[in-house]
């Protein structure tokens, strides 16, 4: 059982901070760690691997420095998110030489291409993999040597819906080995799907940490905007106004819509269609005007 | 110090490229130019000096120590894959060390060796030359390699920097100031050559024990920075 430890942890790159103060402890069972493109996802994942020095704070595998620490590689695997991989080699000559390089064999190298199910095209040279593919052999050379800590970057990335399950399904299976599993992902129903427990990151900050379930209802419970456009704006305003799940309304005469700001979201969405039905009001166009992920992230950065 | 998997990967990685034209390409060139001005010009001294000083030390040496040295590391962390080497309980000067025993390999295979292969058809070892010139070729490969392997890891442009000190230092400024040949791997190893080859044969601007020092001090300060540089290697995201 090992935990990362990321305290008070800022990487900047010259003028720009990519990771601000971010203190987290990623510990056995799968974390997600969300956020949009650009936030610092990479640099911390980088930094918890041992590629990237932070400009201040530590980063420590059960108390041990993780950068210009080779011997760390012993307890962690890292499945990057480049592509490159020695693509003139074949999936078992790669996996077999990553399996040398921790002092193991053959045997080895073999177990782990069968965890992955990439045994069938283990003597085809990389070059010729599909992005699934060299997702999975990536992850056979990461498990080679049976390590405590697994590292991934944006592993979904490119794989089709089948090959995403099986991963999931892997990963899972590692997290409940008591592993500790961290994969980054931009995209909320991924991390939904197999993370008990969610970082976000947004804008180089630590927005959020903890369970999915309390982190997806303060997203879903924010304050949400919509355009709405009806055959009779005011009357419609008038009318969902009197409504406690409606903190504001506009009437934008330029654009001849509502803007309406709900606080309790599903109640809204309900009351709208029934409040029109009653006063004979069609509705013309309803458009949530915020659904962004970036404009979600914000929300809890602010929250 | 010496890992043979990295050794493997390395060697895989410099032959099954395109590097390898130019790995089997330069060599070639420097047999076929030699087979034919011993057929036009006969066995000659004077000829062969310049054929192996001018064509094999001073531009197909530098030339595959460029090749070999940059591409034993450079192309690797260009593409991230040196990834998998780092992310391993194998000690960074390990991974220069055996990068740089393959780039010499490379280099002596590839350019030592015609180098004295190229002396025997010009004038069959007339005076030591061949022998000389290879000998010369053979140290002047330890020190590119190490020049060229540490360039690969301090800056992308590995293959440009390499090629610009490689023609423009060691042979523009080489043959046009004087001072510059004193720094010039060239006219170290060209110093050993002086000693090998009959009297007169060869001429070098830097004694052979000075020669010596700068040759090693060059190689061994070169891997010991690669080895550090290597150490704090920082891999930036895509982001």
């Amino acid at each position: 059982m090992s935990s990362i430890r990321i305290d008070s942890v800022s990487r900047w790159f010259g003028n720009v901070v990519a990771v601000n103060d971010v203190s987290m402890t990623v510990g056995p069972g799968v974390t997600g760690l969300l956020g949009p493109n650009g936030a610092g996802k990479s640099t911390l994942i980088n930094m918890m691997g041992g590629f990237l020095a932070p400009s201040t704070g530590t980063v420590t595998l059960d108390g041990a420095a993780i950068w210009r620490n080779e011997q760390i590689y012993r307890h962690i695997g890292i499945v990057p998110e480049r592509e490159a991989m020695y693509d003139f080699l074949t999936g078992l000559e790669f996996v077999r030489a990553n399996a040398e390089l921790h002092g193991l064999g053959a045997a080895e190298a073999q177990k782990a291409l069968a965890t992955v199910e990439m045994e069938y095209a283990q003597d085809r040279a990389i070059s010729t993999y599909s992005k699934g593919m060299r997702q999975r052999v990536k992850m056979a050379s990461a498990l080679v040597h049976e390590p405590s800590v697994l590292l991934l970057d944006e592993p979904f990335n490119g794989m089709d819906p089948r090959q995403r399950m099986q991963l999931m399904d892997l990963l899972r299976r590692m997290g409940a080995e008591g592993r500790t599993v961290l994969f980054s992902s931009h995209i909320l129903e991924e991390v939904e799907q197999l993370a008990t427990h969610i970082e976000v990151v947004v804008a180089g900050r630590h927005a959020a940490s903890g369970d999915f379930r309390k982190i997806r209802r303060l997203m879903t419970d924010r304050p949400h905007r919509y355009l709405v456009r009806s055959s009779d704006d005011r009357a419609l305003a008038a009318a969902l106004i009197a409504d406690p799940s409606t903190a504001g309304i506009e009437v934008d005469v330029q654009e001849g819509a509502l803007r309406i700001q709900a606080v309790d979201f599903g109640r809204f969405t309900a009351l709208l269609p029934q409040v029109a039905r009653e006063h004979g009001i069609r509705l013309l166009t309803v458009s949530p005007s915020d659904e962004s992920l970036e404009s979600v992230f914000s929300y809890l950065v602010a929250a | 110090m010496y890992n043979a998997t990295v050794a493997r990967l390395t060697y895989r990685g410099l032959l099954g490229r395109r590097r390898a034209f130019i790995l089997f390409g330069l060599p070639a060139l420097l047999l076929g130019v030699s087979v034919v001005v011993r057929v036009l010009v006969g066995a000659d001294d004077g000829t062969a000096s310049s054929v192996l000083g001018g064509l094999a030390l001073a531009t197909m040496v530098p030339l595959i120590g460029v090749v070999a040295g940059t591409g034993a590391i450079g192309p690797e962390i260009d593409d991230g894959s040196v990834v998998y080497l780092l992310s391993k309980p194998v000690k960074r000067p390990t991974i220069i060390f055996t990068k740089l025993i393959v780039a010499i390999a490379v280099t002596v295979a590839f350019s030592a060796v015609p180098t004295l292969v190229a002396g025997f058809i010009l004038n069959g070892n007339s005076q030591q030359i061949a022998v000389a010139y290879a000998a010369a070729a053979a140290v002047a490969s330890v020190a590119y390699s190490a020049v060229f392997l540490l360039l690969g890891t301090v800056t992308r442009h590995a293959v440009v920097a390499g090629l610009v000190y490689a023609l423009v230092w060691e042979s523009l400024f080489g043959s046009l100031v004087p001072g510059a040949r004193t720094l010039s791997v060239q006219q170290w190893s060209l110093a050993l050559a002086q000693r090998i080859g009959a009297e007169g044969a060869v001429s070098s601007d830097v004694g052979l024990p000075l020669a010596l020092v700068l040759l090693a001090g060059v190689t061994v300060a070169a891997t010991w920075f690669a080895g550090r540089k290597l150490r704090s290697l920082t891999l930036a995201g895509e982001e």
